[in-house]
């Protein structure tokens, strides 16, 4: 594997900042989605004004993410963790990235299928995706809702796994995405 | 990582923290969702609700279900440049238009001459992809000023079982509570219905802001003016449930249909958050241009059928005011849309609708 060639112990700076960047956003943006399709209030309106823009802003940046993850690799994993967890946390990062990169796609697309135009601030219209389709739409924001759900349970699982890793194993896995390599655990693989 | 893990001391309140973090954003999740309070008002409700009023009409609008396509153009005639930087009022700006012609009310076939007030959608495509988009009724209040006094309403208005029709003491009841509705009712008790669609003006009823060049805000409203004069709907046209479809036919087939596009601007002290009251006659009012209307398609057919006319969708230079009403009726008119483009998407084009009682006359939707 390519991240378990790369002699350190801790995620780059860039990777670190992008994580907890994007945690916050990716956080807020489920809630706010959640929240605006579910009143009539004024939040409704301001709520889905930001929907936009926060989602176009987390497509942006996984984008760069990949290309981040693609050029430092990972650090390796404890190598006492069991084969299940460590097949766990590659599915789950698997899934956290398509999702990140599938739900700004498909909303684009969904807005457009639908017929509204994407503005992201005054004056600022995103093209089209696609010609306005109500069965496309239909489809669209089905998958858009229940991937959400999906994305919310996957995001709940990396942070019980991530609190495991702090609480239980107190494991050098927090601390390559927090402060850095651990003193004591550099070039533990390779 | 080669150190052997111990086990950590109070393995189980360790494990235990976990848990409580991830019920409580969990929870805090089901909350925003609106699931652990179902005393929330949802677009759902509201959905809900007329269609437990009135029945599921598969594909149609779940309010303003009976309607007609028209389309058109919108010129601009500058006059309004001061109030707003919005492009569509750039003088000499040509825009294309796409309408809806419409009575209330969630039955696709109801008779035209039953409903007194009509309304008019309008979607202007701006130049860069911009939209604005507006639904406006022929009446100079509207009933309510708060979603919920909406969903009041429409709860009071719901069928009683034995008679089919709404309980009078119940919209009596509902009146009484709410005397905000008093303007309404007594517009509604000396208006009269129309011969036609082209002969109504048409409110806006909520406020919206306008922006000019420099940032400065005005609050207003809007309407359109027709030019073709008011007359009385005329005893024959009773006899047609779809008079209002076959007069428009006859117009159109004499020319264009022109109204224009007034602007009133708040003066102090005017409400800005409530549609219930209107403003004086005497405030500032911009002739902005003429909407002509040129052609016009059936609903199921025409290019309005997939347009949702959210009154938030609004170009640079206009934004929605502080009345309630419009984020209620943008979240609303949302989970209407979602709905019956689920419905067309399921429902194969070729087959016949069979959705309801009046079915007779019934087009499909595709």
């Amino acid at each position: 594997m390519r991240n378990s060639m790369h002699h350190q112990a801790g995620f780059s700076l860039i990777a670190r900042v992008l994580h907890w960047l994007m945690a916050l956003m990716v956080i807020t943006m489920l809630f706010v989605g959640a929240g605006m399709v579910a009143t009539v209030s004024e939040r409704h309106a301001w709520l889905l004004q930001l929907h936009k823009p926060l989602g176009i802003t987390i497509l942006l940046l996984v984008i760069v993410r990949i290309g981040v993850r693609w050029a430092h690799g990972t650090p390796p994993l404890p190598s006492d963790l069991p084969l299940w967890q460590r097949l766990a946390a590659k599915l789950s990062h698997l899934a956290l990235y398509a999702l990140m990169l599938a739900m700004p796609l498909i909303g684009w697309t969904m807005e457009s299928a639908g017929g509204y135009p994407v503005i992201l601030f005054d004056g600022v219209t995103l093209p089209a995706l696609v010609e306005a389709s109500p069965g496309l739409y239909s489809t669209l924001r089905f998958m858009h809702t229940w991937l959400a759900y999906t994305l919310f349970l996957i995001v709940q699982l990396h942070l019980a796994a991530a609190l495991f890793h702090v609480l239980v194993r107190r494991d050098s896995v927090m601390p390559s995405m927090s402060t850095g390599p651990l003193p004591g655990a550099k070039r533990s693989k390779g | 990582m080669t150190r052997k893990l111990s086990k950590p001391p109070y393995l189980f309140l360790r494990l235990g923290s976990i848990a409580v973090a991830l019920i409580i954003m969990a929870t805090a999740f089901a909350y925003v969702s609106g699931w652990l309070d179902p005393q929330r008002l949802t677009p759902d409700r509201i959905i809900n609700t007329f269609e437990a009023n009135a029945g599921i009409h598969e594909g149609y609008r779940r309010n303003h279900a009976k309607g007609i396509c028209v389309s058109g153009e919108f010129v601009s005639n500058g006059n309004a440049t001061g109030l707003s930087r919005a492009s569509v009022f750039e003088r000499g700006r040509r825009v294309p238009v796409v309408g809806r012609l419409a009575v209330p009310g969630p039955n696709p076939v109801i008779a035209d001459g039953k409903p007194l007030v009509r309304s008019f959608a309008l979607r202007f495509s701006l130049p860069g992809g911009e939209e604005w988009r507006t639904a406006m009724n022929a009446m100079p209040v509207f009933s309510v000023s708060t979603p919920q006094a909406f969903y009041e309403k429409l709860e009071a208005s719901k069928p009683d079982p034995e008679t089919g029709k709404p309980d009078p003491r119940k919209i009596a009841a509902f009146f009484a509570a709410h005397p905000e509705t008093q303007a309404f009712r007594d517009w509604a008790k000396t208006a009269q219905r129309s011969s036609s669609y082209a002969n109504l003006a048409y409110n806006s009823l909520n406020a919206f802001r306008f922006i000019d060049a420099s940032g400065n805000v005005q609050v207003v409203r809007w309407g359109l003016v027709p030019e073709a004069p008011f007359t009385p709907i005329r005893d024959a046209q009773l006899k047609n449930p779809d008079f209002l479809y076959s007069e428009l036919q006859a117009r159109l087939e004499q020319g264009p249909l022109r109204w224009h596009l007034v602007v009133t601007v708040a003066g102090p002290g005017d409400p800005t958050d409530d549609a219930t009251k209107q403003w004086p006659d005497s405030r500032r009012k911009v002739d902005s241009g003429t909407l002509t209307i040129k052609r016009m398609q059936d609903q199921e057919h025409g290019a309005c059928r997939d347009i949702n006319y959210d009154p938030l969708i609004l170009p640079e230079g206009i934004e929605g005011s502080d009345d309630p009403l419009l984020s209620a009726r943008s979240a609303t008119y949302s989970e209407s849309f979602n709905r019956r483009a689920r419905e067309q998407a399921e429902q194969p084009p070729s087959s016949a609708s069979t959705d309801d009682a009046h079915d007779d006359s019934q087009e499909t939707q595709s």
